[in-house]
């Protein structure tokens, strides 16, 4: 008996403490493993929101891998349509599997986006050895042999990272995109390490991905695709004013049920504008290459919808979706 | 000399009463954790993250509370293959091969201190080797492009061989299923769905631990619903603890080396600690020859894999500090709480943040000794937890692996899935089709494809880009070899071993 009861208290020991709170406490679905994007925005946001006060408990993370996020957007649609708790973390990547239908047939319209604070500008690098010093350069060595260059990058065939080389390299004149080469690695840093070791000949990724390297001087980033120069990274040229007009970034923000009221809909985007404004947010965004961009609210919704309409014919464009 | 200061350093900050607390604490969770299937020490460190929140920790302290849960962790794994013959974790999966047979000899207590010696050998090895060596051992990743990886896998695959059957025909059988579930899920070169049958909870593949709790665990089950609780193989029992000091006096060269293969092969991003094990116990197996006895419950079976998963949970670590980039799924899991706590691991770590650096460094050797402490004198303690009568501890092994298996993707599929792999291990156990190269071919076999597939992106379809570089070519040398040597060095080395026997 006593053994059992040790063995009982032991397991519901451990069990517990993964539950801690989280029968009231709100609840921030990050759709991929530990270590990616989507959980950091889940975990700093969500500390975030507890240190400042937005919420009374900490924010209960839930890791839900699986489709590229698209278990857990179907988990929440079929699932959890009406949960007032209830956040996930979203990026460009989320909008563009929607917009190319990779969630098995689920839409956008399907849950309600409350905001991004905050957007990692995509880049594109070289090793720091490479023949090639400007982004024309490359991109002009590409024209002219496709077959010669790798792109590596972080995320699958057709995804985000994917599509930004192909962009760039239909403004410097590339007709038959296809022949552009891409392996998709198991994240950013595992891309840089392949360009770094010269298995590749350049990266594509984001901004928050290669700042370690780029201090360490391994690389070197031949564009940032923003508007404008990113502040702290003063002397990384835009692709805009390079000569090319791409501009990719990957906003980090969340989405929400779709069941739930405005009140709660304008709740969240309120306590995500608290986030954005907090000095602890913009340490966070410093220290990991982050822009800012900040946009709430039915704002946001309304900027999706446009964006997930210009992907979809991007993506028809190059020929990845018919 | 600037390790010694750095060192001293490290110790300065982890060594505060509060901070040892949260070591000795961390370690108890871990050993749990890792020693209750399912539950490995990704899941444990992933749990147990908005716990340092919660308790407002500080940088250093939420990472000796982090580090000492992932060590523990890897030591905890140990005691469910040896006492139940079902992995705590994946690294633990080669342990069971001679450790629960040295346990159904009545060992089992020799087998459990001896594998705890070889922990805190490996570990403590690796955390040396993480010292001195991280910063030069970074670059090890750039000689790894998808040739060498493509290289490196197929070595791991012809050492398999031999392992785990005496039939070697229904070994590469084995293998082959477990190549095939690999297959299943988008294939990342052509970003397409293959075998899901449009199945959203298939597209990521299926979840390794899935496999190995349905095949490990739940088979189990259905073998001792099927014997009515007789002549089932779980609930070994455990006599008095005694330090086997002979069995770790005899292993003390299977340790070092399987030390230095566990950190080496844990240094590879990707490779991990199961690797490392496998590795190890294959490295120490061939060097051992048939007369070793491996398979059959000798002390050098239990110590390699041991020494060799924890050295490369040590291992793991060089990447993830110095490139950012995670040897393993419990590197990346605490990849997330660095990032979190503002801390941006990658080449400039080491000369930006010493003090969270150095005071890791430091609660590793810590968490270290307090394991290794907690480990052989209080193993039985750990051990109430299994020794429990069959008919209460195999509801309580369903239990768990239901709610372990829950906890990773929150969703009823996976249970399911597990429930299939279940069957599918009793029936592959009837027909004596051994489960352990299943397991391996579904952690390699997709991994193994990835390089292959972007190795052939990267030379348009040009087989020879496999061999191009001195670092995989010496691979495939070492595949060959591993392949064909055993069956023409075998006879070789019989005789003169007959002479002495």
């Amino acid at each position: 008996m006593k053994t059992r009861l040790f063995k009982v208290l032991l397991t519901s020991a451990v069990l517990g403490l993964g539950a801690t709170g989280a029968a009231t406490a709100a609840e921030c679905i990050a759709p991929a493993n530990p270590g990616g994007g989507w959980d950091f925005t889940c975990r700093q946001v969500g500390k975030i929101m507890f240190d400042i006060g937005a919420v009374d408990k900490p924010v209960q993370v839930t890791n839900m891998a699986g489709g590229g996020g698209g278990l857990a957007f179907n988990y929440v649609v079929s699932e959890r349509n009406d949960d007032p708790e209830l956040i996930v973390a979203a990026s460009s990547a989320t909008t563009t599997r929607l917009a190319q239908n990779a969630y098995a047939g689920m839409t956008a319209d399907q849950v309600r986006f409350v905001g991004a604070i905050g957007i990692d500008p995509g880049v594109i690098v070289v090793a720091a050895d490479s023949p090639y010093k400007t982004l024309s350069d490359l991109l002009d060595a590409i024209v002219a042999d496709p077959a010669a260059f790798t792109f590596a990058g972080g995320s699958a065939v057709g995804g985000f990272d994917h599509m930004k080389p192909l962009m760039l390299l239909q403004r410097a004149g590339l007709t038959d995109i296809t022949k552009v080469k891409y392996i998709g690695l198991d994240g950013g840093g595992d891309a840089i390490t392949q360009t770094i070791g010269g298995f590749t000949q350049a990266m594509t990724g984001d901004m928050s991905e290669v700042v370690g390297f780029l201090k360490s001087g391994d690389i070197r980033v031949l564009a940032v695709l923003s508007d404008e120069r990113v502040p702290g990274f003063d002397d990384i040229p835009t692709a805009v004013e390079q000569g090319y007009d791409v501009v990719a970034g990957n906003w980090r923000g969340l989405y929400i049920p779709r069941g739930v009221s405005d009140e709660t809909f304008q709740k969240w985007a309120g306590r995500l504008q608290q986030v954005a404004d907090s000095d602890e947010w913009k340490e966070a965004m410093a220290a990991n290459g982050l822009a800012p961009f900040t946009l709430v609210g039915t704002d946001f919704q309304n900027y999706i919808d446009n964006l997930i309409i210009e992907i979809r014919q991007m993506s028809k464009d190059i020929g990845v979706i018919q | 000399m600037d390790i010694l200061q750095n060192l001293a350093m490290g110790f300065s900050i982890a060594l505060s009463p509060y901070t040892l607390m949260l070591a000795v604490v961390g370690c108890f969770f871990g050993t749990i954790i890792g020693a209750l299937p399912g539950l490995g020490p990704s899941n444990g460190v992933a749990i147990l993250i908005p716990i340092t929140f919660t308790l407002g920790l500080d940088a250093t302290s939420a990472l000796v509370l982090m580090t000492a849960v992932y060590y523990g962790a890897m030591y905890g794994g140990r005691i469910s293959s040896i006492l139940l013959n079902i992995p705590g974790d994946e690294p633990a999966l080669m342990t069971t091969l001679d450790g629960y047979p040295m346990a159904k000899a009545g060992r089992a207590g020799d087998a459990l201190v001896l594998s705890g010696v070889a922990s805190f050998v490996g570990a403590f090895l690796a955390t040396i080797g993480l010292l001195f060596l991280a910063p030069m051992l970074a670059n090890v990743a750039f000689l790894f492009g998808p040739a060498e990886y493509f290289a490196l896998y197929l070595l791991a695959f012809c050492t398999l061989g031999g392992m785990a059957s005496n039939n070697q025909a229904k070994s590469a059988l084995a293998a082959a299923i477990g190549l095939g579930i690999a297959m299943i899920g988008i294939d990342n070169s052509s970003g397409l769905p293959r075998l899901t049958g449009g199945n959203l909870h298939l597209f990521d593949g299926i979840d390794f631990l899935v496999a190995i709790v349905g095949l490990f665990a739940i088979a189990e089950v259905f073998f001792f619903i099927e014997s009515h609780g007789r002549n089932t193989s779980i609930g070994v029992k455990l006599g008095k603890v005694k330090v086997p000091w002979r069995d770790i006096y005899a292993t003390r060269w299977t340790m070092l080396r399987a030390s230095g293969v566990g950190f080496v092969a844990g240094i590879l991003p990707g490779a991990g600690a199961s690797l490392g094990s496998f590795m190890a116990y294959m490295t120490e197996k061939s060097i051992a020859g048939k007369k070793g006895g491996f398979g059959t419950g000798v002390a050098k079976g239990v110590a390699a894999p041991e020494a060799g998963n924890n050295a490369a949970a040590g291992g793991a670590l060089v990447p993830m500090l110095t490139l950012g980039v995670p040897g393993s799924g419990t590197t990346a899991v605490l990849l997330a709480l660095l990032m979190t706590l503002n801390i941006t691991p990658g080449p400039t770590l080491f000369t930006d943040r010493p003090e969270v650096v150095w005071g890791l460094i430091a609660s590793l050797l810590i968490a270290n000794v307090v394991l290794l402490l907690m480990n052989v004198p209080m193993v039985k303690i750990f051990v109430r937890v299994l020794m429990v009568p069959p008919w209460v501890l195999l509801p309580g092994v369903t239990m768990i692996s239901f709610v372990g298996i829950y906890s990773l993707s929150g969703s009823y599929f996976d249970l399911l899935l597990m429930i299939g792999f279940g069957v599918l291990g009793y029936i592959l156990r009837k027909l004596d089709i051994p489960t352990v190269p299943v397991i391996l071919g579904i952690l390699l076999g997709g991994n193994m494809e990835n390089a292959l597939r972007r190795a052939m992106v990267i030379a348009d379809g040009d087989f020879l880009y496999l061999f191009s570089s001195p670092v995989s070519i010496g691979l495939w040398i070492a595949a060959i070899a591993g392949f064909i040597a055993p069956m023409f060095l075998r006879n070789l080395l019989r005789k003169p071993q007959r002479i002495t026997d």
